[in-house]
């Protein structure tokens, strides 16, 4: 509907819509203008040039004659003598317009608003824009919430198949990595700022050589491209410079997939898979529910949706893992074992489902296993799936294939797609061939679109080397960072932000969606697409245009603006997904890899937070503790306790690692589930030149990274090298256990005893009247409030059962609430701001223990400790039973954070918040206060939301109704484990959750009466693996 | 001289007088107000107070950073909210006790013996309780709002939150400081009038002559004297055992395990006379060596604080009993805990140095002997105002290093900031402590005749 405003305002296209109101009333004042020319000089005018009005920019006569007067036509008719009044009417005025044309930049292009788009812009009210996050070529659609102009805040798109309004913590973070200072803000050569047409100029002479040449110097090095767009546009490069070359490279890269596919079926495709019809889920490896694995936020919500004991059958989730991930911890049987085996188990499985994979038994508790997987598998055809890991070799995905046809489960279960990326090759032998080409003097012009290869290719291609004593001519880095490799090129230009450009991207089943601006370019900067337009000859093509075009051309219905609006509108592209492919599945799996029992194997993940290394400078993932270990600012090598044991090591230990020649030193945690004879290092650390955050966090794994094991090395020696490093925990025990007994925070139990007993979770709660103080009290309510007679009373219910650890919650809420980092050295003195934390518990055996993941927001108390001892009255209860802090009033005592049982205040020790940077001054909620030194803070169930829902609920005279409003943490929660609501409607959901017998409240005895209650997680084991 | 010393070994045989024989009220004066008035301000004096002085400076130094940056120079974290801060603030309160206690309730209680000690005992717990109060202002987040937690009227009408301790605190300390400091003020105006009296130098009579306030020694002026006096010792009494018990309350009232139990506040008050008995031996055992006033304090009072310290030492041993029982009795988890954590956490160690500082090395003050020596007492009373101190930091911070949730426990490691200020404000005290003894009369003239044998007045 409101595109429909857009179209009857033809006049209006040209500019964004806060621009609306001032044309109106330019076109009632002066002369018509000539709208066609100002629109023909808008296409013609590139970035934000200035303009200060239509005239100008049209270049109309009436304009040029007003530059030449001395003073506007209103002023000089006060030449008789203004009086004080009137002058000082006439200054307060403009100072008031002055203030209002500083707003903020405006992207030039019109941009779509999604669903709550108001009359038009209304300062204070945000809107919402539907547009796309990429990560290594896969999508996670988005909703941006903007307020005049600024976006603040990222969330999941509730109406895209994919995320259903959940995101990962890389999409939430984005909005921080929009706004970083440290972003590359000029064009560089040699490291010295340039212009855009100095750099044309320089490019010029060398482009039209090859040109000649049918480009056979030029090399164009990219990471992952699935952007229908660019994936054209390259392909037309191509064709205009035959002998020019495109290479890719993405550290993360999926090579193994795309040969295992090319195994199976002889072609390179996309594996998809339908989580929601599984009964039984088997992992190879597989962390199918941390962010990062394409698909992420969908398969978490369908994985969880089928979490519930009481509606429908639970799904069983087995995982062989080699590295413990939240699938492992979410995972009814877990079985840890090296990478280097799970190729023979996979073999095994396979065999024992009657696919000719060629190898036998498994030994002890993994034939145990084993055969029950595959009792399981046999018994559940079509609706069962087996996920092998990105990391696992080619053949564990072609037995995967195998597995999964043999089961029937293609097309139920499984699907086979054409794949997203738009350019599936190997992408370690592509960068071979460049490196060997750069080498060989093959190569004049090197064009490096995105990505840091100089930093994360493998160590012994020495790309970085080969860049830097090479001599290329023509060295180009497009980036968003002056990072490592920019540093080893000539030319340095500055990329746009995804939230500042156009463009599009797919997601995992491959619908497209189209990337919107947000704002325009903080720091000019070019998108990939006009940088790739630029090479192809159209050097002035605007990224909107570019992308417009290429759909216009797609779009075969006459109704293309509708099209158009329609997928801006929505954030996807209506019919983009891919249709399921038939293959043909080949018997040839290679002959089983021999394996040495006895030798050190070492695995490479890319790290939970700042994944390859590209969002090390964003320091709300460093700072975002790591799912199981809970570590901040530092990538540890995992290694099994058992093995440590052996080894005479401990946590915290620095040990050197040696492969191949080369070694690193790297601090040891020691995991609880991990396997024995393997250690786990993480990518993305040991930056040189990542910014004032990421720099010099961690250490470097890509140094003993090689081209030929990518994921999984043997033949690593291990040393003590007897110093030590201190890593930054944010949780102080991982245990529930103490010497004088389990403490029942995280209560579970198995399907089989909760059917016979589904109160378990219930301990005897004391009597509400228990207490020295009625409840609702305060100074400002009576005794004994009664919060049922309230319209609302808040509450939420956390779902342990279907939280996956994933932390996008923390992000999320970080996000909502403007909360600081306060850095690693702060984290370490347990200064961490998060106000919702996600604790992971281990449970049992420490060589394959239990894992349990629990959210720990504020509880709002109905009867809150915190309260009574504030000697200020600085956090008080609302009427509808928050637990409101008045950060006025606070004077910091911190005497509510020590009589908090659940330690979910967080205090302002230091100024812990960034007054200074102009940037992310424009990147915080203006509806939450900015908290200074001093104070204490804590989660208000995003209070700012219930009082905009509120008010807009009032002048409708209505109440709020269920599920309009959203907690942050709850929007973007991929599981959709956390709900929040009114607990006085009985038909809420939230009431209806917290009516379930898995209800529980945290540390019940102490009579706090919490609003956050728990579901009791309950797993569904095999009762024979059980035995 | 051969005699006088044979009549002070038979007198400690039976019980050691009060005042050493041989004294007239001219020489009691004599002896008194020379050290304030004619005795040469020693090296010794510049040297201490110049220590002292730094240290002081050194304190505020730390302050002055603390208040650039925020409580986080300190090591208080999540979830340890207090450390140093009220560590030392119930420790210096707790020394503040033994003052007024000497004062008002053996004043009462005709225990004449305390007219030697109780005026520098008085001034040692006015700045007790100035060091005490610096804390609770000094750790809060944002110590210029210090006075929202006094009851002023505003326009918003907002008042005090009066459920919290925090506030009773305010309300106890400051009603303590003052009724002591009026108490030490009016103890001492005869005292002035006589260094008016007596001093050659004009400033010097200028000033004691307007602290004097026009005393004359009348009887008028004694008869109202002695009125006020008993009346503020009335006043005062109640006081010496309600400010602990509210300090007490700061943990009593929260619900953490190891705070929230009933037996606090006797034990808090015992402890803090323990300590505050400590702290008056610390001083004056070298205060009457210095100054060469065995005669007035005299072996018999050594014994008898050293009494008042085996006895609330033992009430405070009995705390701690009871504490641990009920750990084990209460059959709470996390009381249960608490206690494992005392004994085999990572601050085990400090609860084991605690036990043997208040509980085992004080028992040796059975031993007779010891309680006549003062080189003893000093060591003892140092070992007990460590142990004190252990013990607030015992409850403060291993208490709230682990308390319902696992995933929230923590360390607290004190910062050189901590340090600087506890040892400053240490400087701080002995700081007053030196301009005290310096210029007023550090023992109580008038009273100090009262327990001359002259001054037995025949019915």
């Amino acid at each position: 509907m409101k595109m429909d405003s857009e179209s009857t305002n033809q006049h209006h296209e040209a500019v964004c819509p806060g621009k609306k109101e001032k044309l109106v009333q330019l076109q009632t004042e002066r002369p018509a203008l000539d709208l066609d020319t100002v629109r023909a000089r808008v296409a013609e005018t590139k970035g934000p040039e200035f303009w200060r009005s239509l005239e100008e920019l049209a270049g109309s006569a009436e304009f040029q004659e007003m530059m030449h007067r001395e003073f506007p036509k209103g002023a000089s008719e006060w030449l008789d003598g203004v009086s004080r009044r009137g002058f000082l009417k006439l200054m307060s005025a403009s100072l008031a317009l002055a203030g209002m044309t500083a707003c903020t930049k405006q992207p030039l292009e019109p941009i779509v608003p999604y669903v709550r788009q108001p009359e038009d812009v209304v300062p204070g009210r945000p809107m919402f824009y539907a547009t796309a996050f990429e990560l290594s070529g896969y999508a996670t659609p988005i909703l941006v919430e903007s307020h005049l102009f600024r976006p603040t805040k990222i969330e999941g798109n509730p109406q895209h198949p994919v995320s259903q309004g959940g995101t990962d913590v890389f999409a939430q973070a984005s909005i921080l990595g929009m706004y970083d200072p440290d972003r590359s803000q000029t064009i560089t050569y040699l490291g010295e700022t340039r212009t855009w047409g100095a750099f044309l100029e320089a490019f010029r002479a060398p482009l039209s050589i090859q040109k000649g040449l049918g480009g056979a110097g030029i090399r164009i090095l990219t990471q992952t491209i699935s952007s229908p767009t660019l994936a054209d546009q390259m392909r037309s490069f191509l064709k205009a410079f035959p002998q020019a070359k495109w290479h890719v490279y993405d550290p993360g890269g999926r090579d193994n997939a795309l040969a295992g596919a090319q195994m199976a079926f002889g072609q390179a495709v996309e594996t998809q898979y339908k989580l929601d019809a599984a009964d039984v889920i088997v992992s190879l490896d597989a962390d199918f529910l941390a962010s990062g694995f394409p698909g992420m936020t969908r398969y978490a919500r369908d994985f969880a949706s089928r979490r519930n004991p009481d509606a429908g059958a639970m799904n069983r989730l087995y995982v062989v893992e080699s590295t413990p991930s939240p699938a492992g911890a979410k995972a009814d049987h877990h079985l840890p074992m090296r990478a280097a085996d799970i190729e023979g188990f996979a073999r095994a499985l396979a065999s024992a489902l009657g696919v000719h994979a060629g190898s036998g038994a498994q030994q002890g508790e993994a034939q145990r296993f084993l055969e029950a997987i595959a009792k399981e598998l046999q018994a559940h055809r079509g609706s069962s799936v087996v996920i092998p890991g990105e990391h696992q070799p080619p053949a564990v995905h072609a037995l995967a294939h195998a597995i999964n046809q043999i089961l029937g489960n293609v097309g139920k279960t499984v699907v086979f797609t054409d794949p997203v990326d738009a350019n599936p090759v190997n992408q370690t032998d592509s960068l071979r061939d460049l490196v060997a080409d750069m080498r060989g003097g093959k190569v004049d012009i090197l064009i490096i679109l995105g990505g840091n290869p100089a930093y994360e290719s493998p160590a012994d291609l020495g790309f970085a080397d080969a860049l830097k004593s090479t001599n290329i001519p023509m060295r180009v880095h497009l980036g968003l960072y002056h990072d490592e490799t920019a540093e080893l090129c000539q030319w340095h230009i500055n990329e746009t932000h995804y939230l500042e450009q156009w463009g599009d991207t797919r997601a995992y089943e491959g619908t497209v969606s189209i990337v919107q601006p947000l704002i325009a370019p903080l720091y000019s900067g070019r998108s990939k697409h006009e940088f790739v337009a630029y090479l192809s000859g159209l050097s002035e093509a605007s990224g909107h245009d570019l992308v417009r075009s290429y759909w216009q051309k797609q779009h075969a219905g006459q109704d293309f603006e509708l099209f158009w609006k329609r997928a801006l509108n929505d954030g996807w592209i209506q019919g983009t997904a891919f249709e399921p492919k038939q293959v043909a599945l080949k018997s040839e799996f290679g002959s089983p890899a021999t394996v040495d029992a006895n030798a050190l194997e070492i695995n490479y993940r890319r790290d939970p937070s700042v994944f390859d290394g590209r969002f090390a400078n964003n320091g709300w993932l460093q700072e975002l503790p790591k799912p199981m270990t809970k570590l901040t600012w530092d990538n540890p090598v995992m290694m099994a306790p058992v093995m440590a044991d052996r080894l005479g090591l401990k946590s915290e230990d620095v040990i050197k690692i040696s492969l191949n020649g080369k070694s690193i030193a790297a601090p040891l945690w020691l995991q609880a589930g991990h396997p024995d004879k393997s250690i786990t290092v993480f990518l993305g650390y040991g930056r040189t030149r990542a910014g004032r955050v990421g720099t010099g966090a961690g250490y470097n794994a890509y140094e003993i990274r090689y081209s030929a094991m990518p994921w999984l090395a043997t033949g690593v020696s291990i040393e003590k090298t007897g110093t030590t490093y201190k890593l930054a925990s944010t949780q102080g025990y991982q245990t529930m256990e103490t010497p004088v007994g389990e403490r029942p925070l995280v209560r579970t139990t198995s399907l089989e005893d909760y059917k016979k007993d589904p109160e378990f979770a219930r301990e005897e709660e004391p009597d509400a009247d228990e207490t020295l103080y009625p409840h609702g009290n305060g100074h400002i309510q009576p005794e004994g409030w009664d919060y049922t007679k309230e319209p609302y009373a808040w509450g939420m219910a956390i779902d342990l059962n279907k939280c996956v650890g994933c932390n996008n919650c923390i992000v999320a809420c970080q996000s909502e609430n403007n909360i600081p980092i306060v850095g690693k050295e702060q984290v370490n003195k347990g200064r961490h701001m998060h106000w919702l934390r996600v604790d992971a518990y281990y449970q049992g055996d420490r060589n394959n223990p239990r894992a349990h993941f629990q959210p720990v927001p504020c509880m709002q108390c109905e009867a809150a400790p915190c309260e009574l001892v504030c000697p200020v009255g600085a956090t008080v209860h609302s009427t509808e039973g928050l637990n409101d802090m008045v950060y006025n009033r606070c004077v910091g005592t911190r005497y509510c954070s020590n009589n908090c049982p659940y330690k979910v205040r967080r205090f302002n020790f230091l100024l812990f918040q960034d007054w200074e940077t102009p940037q992310l001054k424009m990147m915080r909620n203006p509806d939450v206060t900015v908290r200074s030194r001093g104070v204490m803070e804590k989660c208000t169930y995003c209070v700012q939301r219930i009082n905009q829902h509120r008010i807009d609920s009032e002048r409708e005279d209505r109440k709020i109704a269920d599920g309009e409003l959203q907690t942050a943490c709850q929007q973007s929660c991929p599981a959709n484990a956390i709900v929040f609501g009114n607990i006085n409607d009985p038909n809420s959901q939230v009431s209806k959750l917290k009516a379930q017998s898995r209800n529980y409240s945290l540390l019940a005895d102490l009579n706090t009466r919490p609003r956050t209650t728990y579901l009791a997680e309950i797993k569904n084991p095999n009762p024979e693996l059980q035995a | 001289m051969d005699d006088s010393k044979q009549i002070v070994v038979t007198a400690t045989n039976r019980q050691a007088p009060v005042i050493e024989p041989g004294h007239s009220f001219a020489s009691v004066t004599d002896k008194i107000s020379a050290i304030v008035l004619t005795r040469p301000t020693s090296n010794g004096w510049f040297v201490g107070f110049g220590v002292s002085f730094l240290l002081l400076m050194g304190m505020l130094y730390a302050v002055g950073y603390l208040f650039l940056k925020g409580v986080g120079i300190w090591g208080v974290n999540i979830p340890v909210g207090w450390g140093f801060a009220i560590v030392n603030f119930v420790w210096w309160i707790g020394i503040g006790h033994a003052g007024t206690l000497i004062s008002a309730i053996l004043l009462l209680l005709r225990q004449s013996w305390r007219n030697s000690i109780n005026r520098f005992a008085e001034a040692m717990t006015l700045f007790a309780v100035a060091a005490a109060g610096m804390f609770p202002l000094l750790h809060l987040g944002r110590p210029w709002l210090f006075f929202w937690l006094f009851p002023y009227p505003n326009t918003m009408n907002y008042w005090p939150q009066f459920r919290s301790p925090l506030v009773w605190d305010v309300f106890a300390v400051s009603t303590y400081f003052t009724i002591s400091l009026l108490f030490w003020f009016i103890g001492l105006i005869p005292d002035l009038a006589t260094l008016r009296d007596r001093s050659e130098n004009r400033w010097a009579r200028m000033i004691y002559g307007m602290l004097a306030m026009g005393w004359r020694g009348s009887a008028r002026h004694w008869a109202r004297y002695e009125t006020s006096y008993l009346l503020l010792a009335g006043l005062a009494t109640p006081l010496v055992l309600s400010v602990h018990t509210v300090v007490s309350f700061d943990f009593a009232i929260g619900i953490v395990p190891g705070w929230h139990t009933t037996i606090f506040p006797p034990y808090f008050v015992a402890g803090a006379i323990y300590s505050g008995f400590a702290m008056v031996l610390m001083l004056a055992i070298p205060i009457r060596k210095f100054y060469g006033l065995e005669d007035f304090i005299t072996e018999r009072h050594l014994q008898n604080s050293a009494k008042v310290m085996l006895a609330t030492g033992l009430i405070v041993a009995y705390g701690y009993a009871i504490e641990a029982f009920m750990g084990w009795y209460s059959g709470n988890r996390y009381d249960a805990y608490t206690l494992w954590n005392r004994l085999h956490g990572p601050y085990a160690f400090f609860y084991y140095m605690l036990l043997a500082c208040n509980i085992f090395v004080p028992q040796v003050l059975w031993i007779r002997k010891l309680r006549k020596s003062p080189p003893a007492l000093f060591l003892i009373s140092g070992v007990i105002l460590v142990g004190m101190w252990l013990e607030r930091f015992i409850i403060v911070v291993v208490s709230l290093q682990r308390d319902f949730l696992n995933s929230s426990w923590g360390m607290y490691y004190p910062t050189r900031w901590d340090w600087m200020t506890y040892i400053g404000t240490i400087g701080m005290f002995l700081c007053a402590m030196f301009l005290f003894v310096r210029i007023l009369p550090m023992i109580s003239i008038f009273e100090m005749r009262t327990l001359l044998p002259q001054a037995e007045v025949k019915e």
